[in-house]
């Protein structure tokens, strides 16, 4: 089973590096980007038994620091 | 006074560190590898060096702050002993929970190494006795990511406890309030970006960490 872990800035904090990109695509040309945030995609693959609460688990303690980030998790469906 | 340093794999400033507390303490430090799970007998205080632990992987100071010695020293900590973050070391202990807030990436974007002065702004710590508070002093500063941040109910609460140690005499790297190093609730835990143990002789360029180290001397009741 694949999960999907992404970890964004929470609302409010300034993301250095999304700023980054932003300068950078404004600098190639491209117009009319209002803001750019960076984030993380952690997957994991994980036994099918792998309940929810164990991955909200893995979440808090250790992919996402609850002090600036925030986590989503998607499941992926099992390849037919 | 008895000391320990730990070494997590990726550590760099650890044996800077350890020639401050021995040249400053008379006392070479134990040096205690990341996966250890118990700490010397009897230590006044626990030193978590600069570096790039576990290579910085996830978030600065993420993977540290899980490993077994950890654990041991968040106990110490629980106990009174004191403990020291700096640069990595303090990106350690907000990951950990022992300190509040978060280490972010300079708003810069730009890795800063260079001299910085900073102003004392709590002279009653056991950090910071020996300095003036107000007293401006300089120390280095080698970070990528030593923005730090929190909400503000946070940061007001650091400055009504007179939890902000050390300041930024001016905008360095994006950091809340210019804070450059904090307390924890009970004084014992003090974090911070820049490196005192740099600045520790005459051949570093200047004296002005040392002080530092002296004022923990003191807090375990030997006076340099």
């Amino acid at each position: 089973m694949k999960v999907r872990v992404y970890v964004t800035l929470k609302q409010g904090v300034l993301d250095p590096q999304g700023k980054a990109i932003h300068h950078a695509l404004e600098g190639l040309g491209f117009a009319g980007i209002r803001d750019v945030r960076a984030g993380k995609l952690i997957e994991l693959e994980l036994d099918d038994g792998a309940g929810d609460a164990q991955v909200e688990e893995m979440c808090r303690k250790l992919l996402a620091n609850m002090v600036i980030e925030n986590y989503r998790i998607e499941r992926m469906e099992a390849a037919p | 006074m008895r000391s320990a340093v730990v070494v997590f794999p990726g550590s760099n400033c650890d044996r800077d560190l350890a020639e401050a507390l021995r040249l400053v303490g008379g006392r070479a430090p134990a040096m205690v590898w990341h996966r250890e799970s118990e700490l010397p007998a009897g230590l006044d205080l626990v030193a978590i060096p600069g570096g790039f632990s576990y290579g910085d992987y996830l978030r600065s100071g993420a993977m540290a702050a899980q490993s077994p010695v950890m654990r041991a020293v968040s106990e110490a900590a629980a106990r009174g002993v004191l403990v020291l973050g700096i640069c990595n070391g303090f990106q350690v202990l907000t990951e950990a929970h022992l300190l509040p807030g978060a280490l972010m990436r300079n708003s810069g974007i730009r890795f800063i190494g260079r001299d910085v002065a900073l102003k004392v702004e709590n002279s009653q710590s056991a950090f910071t006795a020996r300095y003036a508070a107000g007293e401006e002093v300089t120390f280095p500063v080698a970070h990528h990511d030593g923005n730090f941040q929190a909400d503000a109910e946070t940061l007001d609460r650091l400055e009504g406890e007179g939890r902000v140690a050390f300041r930024y005499a001016g905008e360095v790297n994006g950091s809340a309030r210019n804070i450059a190093g904090i307390l924890n609730h009970a004084g014992n835990v003090l974090g911070l970006m820049p490196h005192p143990e740099r600045a520790v002789e005459a051949a570093h360029g200047r004296e002005d960490g040392r002080r530092l180290f002296e004022g923990l001397l003191e807090a375990v009741g030997q006076p340099a």
